[in-house]
């Protein structure tokens, strides 16, 4: 145990500024990204809305953009900037790689920036969550290339003897999103702004999907959970539940989920064997990712008071009830019979948003709520009434959100697989199109729920930056060794 | 799938299996019960403040884990997954073969109600109310998308509910543009008219269904289109359904009827396309399907 201890005043000092800006750019980013979603959800109610400035604004053309900007720049920027603070603390050493450091987060902004122009001028390689074309793809190797390095450089130069289990999560996103990306963005280019995938066919859709569903394997489960092992103990100031929870289901998350993408590709020209084994490991996947979500929520047990009081810890404890019920959602979608009823409607998009707003979304709030005082050298957020206000909005978002697309999805799926006596379908398309207008209405009012409260947290931080370093507190205004 | 392949598969899948199990059985203590609390021993390791419980793994999580594994088992024995091997799914199962069961079973359940309808002349089943509603049932899910849920088509799509037909109205002609589908051509002509011919024989076309027209332009025009339009569109501008001309005289247009409209139409020339369904829908569909597009431009009536 002592090996693991720093004499009182050795620690080092942390590169707190890096985390600031990540942190910064995560509200930045949140309320673009999410502004985004709640105008295309406006947009599937109120189609006029698509003729706001044509092209540009276009359904087409602003989905992708939405989708990126939440997860690449709200979830990245929230990866990034935890990662550069929990890699730290739980290291005892300063940030590793000199100018690799502002290089990432500057370089992260202008990848965020590039996308915002180029997808709504329609450029695109039409590969989902990839859709930027190649000389961006290359930006963002370098730049994740150098995360890696600052990231494991730091590892490296650990004063710890062990690597806590939230690095193992932050480690591995780090290499895994490292080989999905190269590979999967592998083209032919044809011009500065037009390539052609490395790839044809049905091999072109499984490496697709490979990369896809790992994106929301790695990229926002992986990362997140590290997250989650580092703020959730710490804001409850609670142990940890279970290390030997922590080292059975990380490596039975990273090793299984890399075989889980081909469930995107179910009664397509896939072969069957590709298929079955991309059902049989995602439903295997069921138990490792709940590994996650019961060594999240047991570490409350004693301290489950800390509820009634602390909206942050609200908002982490209940991120992990969705990404429980999100990671229950999904082996279920991924069983083929199951599929067949859920493919293509809106229950995927529904099933997205509980991980996306729920777990993603939540957990990162939270964190940030954790770290801006910290940053700033406050005791608390500005207003603490605000965080409660923030959660409600959020929660309801989310609930308004997921309850939508169900009834949605499910109602579209019986619908377009009803028969009469006679053998003819009984709907026609359009008509089950007619019955989702009220899920699009219910759902755009989720989002905006949503938007409102990442208003309010903007705000909060506002006035929290403002009054940076008023009432500090010992313990927050130093970095602090164990 | 060489063999090569099918090891590969087949060894990359259960050492992963096998790696995944050995890590959950043989390292770790499982909780005896789960309403007994943990002792809560710590690792000793300490992160920033942050202690780890060494509790156990809980019982009903490994239960669940454990369970997991054995349905893969035994669905990757069942079905294909291994490989290059087949599975012991009686009779075998491929995506292919699910589908054809299904159709099987649906035709075995439909075959007897289309039967009858196959049989009967198509002015019979447009008279037919159970037919007809099939009908409107197979137009909505098939055409609707292009002629209009009302059958009253839209820019580039045929009305289907008046008696103007360009490719020919009778039930046979309408089974046929059904089955094989239509492909018109009317070539660009800007290259060989240019502007002014363009022009010219524009106000001839609006003068043929007495629309406002410049009378001299037109007397020029009607030299142009008798060089170059009577060929399909005939003599009198009646049109030709063998070739899917259509009557230029009845002030019934596919596209657009404006001036301007008909200009581009004769610079840029169309090509409306009208997609085979014999590979889409079954040929009993079909026949309900051009009973129903019949009745759709019958006198009232004649539906009752």
């Amino acid at each position: 145990m002592s090996s693991n201890l720093v004499a009182a005043g050795d620690h080092p000092v942390y590169d707190y500024k890096v985390v600031r800006q990540f942190a910064i750019m995560t509200i930045v980013w949140g309320i673009v990204g999410m502004g985004v979603g709640v105008l295309i959800a406006a947009q599937l109610y109120w189609p006029e809305l698509n003729d706001i400035f044509q092209p540009y604004t276009h359904f087409g053309r602003l989905r992708p953009l939405h989708t990126n900007a939440v997860i690449f720049a709200f979830g990245g920027c929230a990866l990034f900037g935890t990662s550069y603070y929990v890699v730290q603390r739980t290291c005892q050493a300063k940030l590793w790689g000199g100018w690799l450091v502002p290089f990432t987060f500057w370089g992260w902004q202008l990848v965020i920036v590039l996308a915002a122009i180029t997808l709504p001028l329609g450029y695109t390689s039409a590969k989902e969550y990839a859709e930027l074309e190649w000389p961006i793809d290359i930006l963002i190797t370098l730049v994740w290339v150098s995360y890696a390095v600052v990231f494991f450089g730091t590892i490296v130069k650990r004063k710890t003897s062990h690597i806590y289990v939230a690095n193992w999560f932050y480690g591995g996103f780090i290499l895994t999103v490292a080989v999905l990306h190269v590979v999967n963005s592998a083209a032919i280019p044809v011009s500065w702004m037009k390539s052609y995938s490395a790839y044809a066919g049905a091999a072109d859709a499984m490496v697709q999907w490979w990369y896809g569903h790992n994106a929301v394997g790695f990229f926002l489960t992986a990362g997140f959970l590290g997250m989650m092992y580092y703020f959730v103990p710490k804001q409850a100031d609670r142990p940890v539940y279970s290390y030997q929870l922590s080292i059975v289901h990380f490596w039975a998350l990273i090793s299984i989920y890399i075989w889980a993408g081909a469930h995107h590709l179910h009664y397509s020209a896939l072969p069957d064997w590709a298929q079955s084994l991309g059902m049989v490991m995602s439903l295997i996947l069921l138990a490792p990712s709940w590994g996650g979500m019961i060594n999240g929520i047991m570490t409350l047990s004693g301290a489950w008071h800390k509820l009634r009081t602390d909206p942050t810890l609200r908002f982490l404890v209940v991120s992990l009830s969705f990404y429980g019920m999100s990671t229950f959602e999904g082996p279920m979608m991924s069983i083929k019979t199951v599929n067949a009823l859920s493919h293509n409607t809106d229950w995927t998009i529904g099933h997205v948003h509980s991980g996306a707003l729920g777990w993603v979304a939540m957990i990162s709030i939270g964190a940030i709520y954790h770290l801006l005082p910290i940053l700033y050298g406050r005791k608390d957020m500005h207003s603490v009434k605000w965080i409660n206000i923030h959660f409600w909005l959020a929660t309801i978002g989310t609930v308004l959100y997921i309850a939508s697309m169900w009834v949605n999805g499910i109602m579209q799926g019986l619908m377009w697989r009803a028969f009469n006596n006679d053998g003819t379908l009984t709907y026609s398309f359009i008509e089950a199109v007619q019955a989702s207008y009220p899920g699009y209405f219910v759902r755009f009012l989720g989002g905006a729920f949503f938007l409102a409260g990442m208003l309010l947290m903007a705000y909060n931080a506002f006035k929290t930056a403002q009054n940076a370093g008023e009432a500090a507190t010992e313990a927050n205004a130093e970095p602090q060794a164990v | 799938m060489s063999t090569f392949w099918s090891l590969w598969i087949i060894g990359l899948t259960l050492i992963n299996m096998a790696l995944v199990l050995w890590v959950l059985l043989a390292n770790r203590k499982v909780a005896v019960r789960d309403d007994e609390t943990p002792e809560n021993r710590t690792t000793g390791h300490v992160y920033d403040g942050i202690e780890e419980y060494d509790n156990p793994l809980p019982r009903w999580w490994f239960k669940m884990f454990i369970a997991t594994f054995i349905f893969a088992a035994v669905y990757l024995i069942i079905y294909p997954g291994m490989g290059s091997f087949k599975g012991l799914y009686p009779g075998g199962w491929t995506q292919e073969l699910e589908l054809e069961r299904h159709q099987q079973q649906a035709d075995a359940r439909y075959a007897e109600q289309f039967g009858e309808y196959n049989a009967m002349p198509i002015e019979q089943l447009a008279q037919d109310q159970q037919a007809m509603k099939m009908g409107l049932r197979l137009f909505a899910n098939n055409c609707a998308v292009c002629h209009g849920a009302d059958g009253g088509g839209n820019y580039g799509f045929p009305n289907l509910t008046d008696s103007d037909w360009i490719w020919g109205g009778s039930p046979e002609q309408i089974k046929q543009s059904i089955v094989q589908g239509r492909k018109a051509v009317m070539p660009p002509w800007a290259a060989i008219l240019g502007d002014e011919g363009i022009a010219e024989t524009t106000e001839y076309v609006l003068s043929l269904s007495d629309r406002d027209h410049k009378a001299e332009m037109a007397e020029r025009g009607a030299e142009h289109y008798k060089r170059n339009c009577v060929a399909c569109h005939g003599a009198d501008g009646t049109g030709n359904p063998m070739l899917g001309a259509p009557n230029l005289t009845d002030d019934i247009w596919l596209y657009s009827g404006e001036p301007s409209g008909i200009r581009t139409t004769l610079r840029e020339g169309r090509n409306g396309v009208m997609p085979a369904q014999k590979d889409l829908l079954k040929e009993s569909r079909i026949h309900l399907l051009a009973a129903y597009v019949y009745s759709l431009s019958q006198p009232y009536e004649a539906q009752e």
